[in-house]
């Protein structure tokens, strides 16, 4: 495969946790990103999937700069972005947007659409043509030119994505990061909105890096899905690799968990459950950080040893030291008998 | 994984159309506007502050007699002041002149004390509040401190400080009222700054490159001027009581020849047993003005206030 687009190495972001008034000391920290590497390659589409508070917002905003990473390296043209300061910084956001969760809020209330789409280009010194860009950016993004000097509290919730779509590619980016861009929307917008951002994909040549807690929208945009968990990726591969052949026992679970629309597969279907919450990340688990919850545990080595990813087949990788046995049925979950058990009264 | 073509092409026929047919929109400040013409309250508080207005600046237009003339000194003598009749509709004052007149007239140092010493508040407040709540960190501790130190002066007292050290003269009476108007301002500013300030529309602002000073000015602090416009308005109505309070301790324009309704109290409190429309009608004067610009404030909250939007 060609070199990647973007690389993130080894990228941590740690938020403190401080006590005292006047002397504040650290007492600890919140691990929310804990040693990522993710390799974005141009014209693709990586999805990324955890549940809430696995971190993986807090690693889109990272690669972003929009919070600052503790560790680690976000190299975009060779440039290694987590290092940049002040006005290079500054140069360098027109090359990778973001798209927000919540357009209302995200969409400054008190600047009408035309103003909200031009912004970008002026403050990095594009020269335009007002009417004709303006008009050009919202019919890409399917809203009537009649838009432009309307308000966004005058429009619905799929409207507003549009507009918070059409400021982001207002500089032509290489990169834009969609955070759960459709979870704030209707289900009957959100096919709509995913099949803008396909189209503009293939317009504009865009890549993206899609994060969002559900799977559907996921494997319906990805080529690529990366999965997180607890502040590190467990599992990545391409789209219908992972749904198909899930080897990490988190990702079964997670996949299990999604009913078939066929009532008698349904009832045959063994569905892995999973026991108790995200440990907090103040705190990650010992070794394998999923070993407190997982189904397929195995005595000491789980605890002790965190595993690394490991390539099983050609753009599959996985951290899980037993991955293999899983797949071959070696090792049952735990709590199979239980779910028969259940299962049957 | 193909597009809907309909999709692209007519957004308005689809799912998430939008009602309205108009192609200009309404900004925020247009529907304010909008829902303070439908209150009651902001009618009356407006239609009290444009008959102030309009009495300042007309005064000399309004007023029957030569405003401070004292040719009628010879109808008031220590034990009588000629009070209400058909040639002098509020009576003559102590000093010979025509009460209505200096009233109108008083109107207009109300006015411009009022006016000047809540901008001087505002503009320095303001400017304070945005430095601390746009740039945080040691600037916002540095500016603060600054301002926790002028709070913790009683504001009146701070006033007479100033207006003793500067002397008696109307512009020390504005910077004075205006100064002790700083921490107000500062404080409010700087506290819905800082709540916007982590707002997403901030950090879009950020994502897309701009500049910082454009997204504390540009964004940050439109959004966060609400309450402090309202906050200004009702600090008129105080700032007019405290200019009357500070000329009725002696503080302000010494100078007789200009009418003030602080003065004007104090002028006539001595025969407030023989004649106390003189001291009443200024009194009056100044609960009127001071209710106007409190009732338009209140109303301007209601009308800004997003959680009242409709």
């Amino acid at each position: 495969m060609d070199e990647p687009l973007l690389k993130v190495r080894g990228l941590e972001v740690h938020f403190p946790i401080k006590r005292g008034i006047v002397l504040e000391r650290q007492i600890g920290a919140v691990k929310a990103v804990d040693g990522v590497d993710l390799d974005i390659y141009k014209g693709k589409t990586l999805g990324l999937v955890g549940e809430s508070g696995c971190g993986k917002s807090t690693l889109g905003r990272a690669i972003l700069r929009l919070t600052k990473p503790t560790a680690g390296q976000v190299i975009y043209n060779g440039t290694d972005l987590a290092q940049l300061q002040g006005e290079d910084l500054r140069r360098q956001r027109r090359h990778m947007q973001m798209v927000f969760q919540d357009p209302m809020s995200s969409l400054n209330p008190r600047q009408s659409v035309e103003t909200l789409v031009t912004e970008p280009l002026r403050a990095h010194g594009i020269s335009f043509e007002r009417h004709a860009r303006v008009k050009e950016l919202l019919e890409l993004v399917g809203l009537p030119s009649s838009a432009a000097n309307r308000y966004p509290h005058e429009f619905s919730g799929g409207q507003r994505q549009r507009i918070g779509i059409a400021r982001a590619i207002a500089l032509e980016p290489d990169l834009v990061i969609a955070d759960e861009p459709v979870s704030a929307l209707d289900v009957s917008i959100q096919a709509q909105v995913l099949n803008l951002l396909e189209e503009l994909q293939e317009r504009l040549n865009l890549t993206y890096l899609v994060i969002a807690h559900d799977l559907a929208v996921v494997r319906h945009v990805s080529d690529d899905v990366a999965v997180m968990y607890l502040g590190g990726i467990v599992e990545q591969a391409p789209s219908d690799d992972l749904y198909e052949q899930p080897l990490h026992p988190y990702t079964i679970s997670l996949l299990s968990a999604i009913p078939v629309p066929n009532p008698e597969v349904e009832d045959r279907r063994e569905r892995i459950l999973l026991s108790g919450d995200l440990p907090s990340p103040a705190n990650p688990p010992s070794g394998c950080r999923f070993h407190t919850r997982c189904p397929f545990r195995q005595e000491t080595r789980c605890d002790d040893e965190l595993p690394p990813l490991r390539e099983l087949s050609p753009g599959h990788t996985v951290a899980c030291h037993y991955a293999e046995e899983i797949l071959d049925g070696k090792i049952t979950p735990r709590s199979a008998e239980e779910m028969l058990t259940a299962g049957a009264s | 994984m193909t597009t809907p073509p309909d999709v692209l092409v007519s957004p308005a026929s689809s799912g998430d159309a939008d009602s309205s047919e108009s192609t200009s929109g309404e900004s925020l400040w247009r529907g304010a506007f909008k829902r303070l013409r439908r209150s009651p309250m902001a009618i009356i508080g407006a239609a009290i502050m444009v008959v102030f207005v309009a009495v300042a600046l007309l005064a000399p237009v309004l007023a029957p007699y030569e405003p401070a003339s004292t040719q009628w000194t010879n109808l008031s003598t220590p034990v009588f002041v000629q009070g209400s009749n058909s040639e002098h509709l509020l009576g003559i004052d102590r000093w010979g002149s025509d009460m209505l007149t200096q009233l109108l007239f008083g109107a207009r140092q109300s006015l411009i004390i009022g006016v000047v010493s809540t901008l001087i508040g505002l503009i320095a407040g303001a400017g304070l509040g945005t430095l601390a709540g746009g740039f945080g960190g040691w600037v916002d501790s540095l500016v603060m401190r600054f301002v926790d130190i002028l709070l913790s002066i009683p504001s009146l007292l701070l006033a007479i400080s100033i207006a003793a050290a500067m002397g008696k003269s109307s512009f020390a009476l504005m910077v004075a009222i205006g100064a002790a108007q700083v921490p107000i301002f500062a404080r409010l500013l700087r506290s819905s700054m800082l709540g916007q300030n982590r707002s997403d529309y901030v950090v879009a602002a950020e994502s897309l490159g701009l500049r910082r000073r454009t997204i504390i000015l540009g964004h940050v602090l439109p959004n966060s001027l609400g309450p402090t416009i309202v906050q200004a308005t009702l600090n008129l109505a105080t700032a007019i009581i405290e200019v009357a309070a500070l000329s009725f301790l002696g503080l302000g324009n010494d100078d007789p020849a200009v009418a003030e309704w602080g003065r004007m109290i104090v002028s006539g409190q001595d025969r407030f047993l023989v004649a106390p429309w003189l001291a009443f009608y200024p009194g009056v004067c100044i609960a009127i003005t001071a209710l106007g610009f409190t009732l338009l404030g209140e109303s301007m909250r209601e009308a800004l206030d997003p959680k009242q939007r409709r």
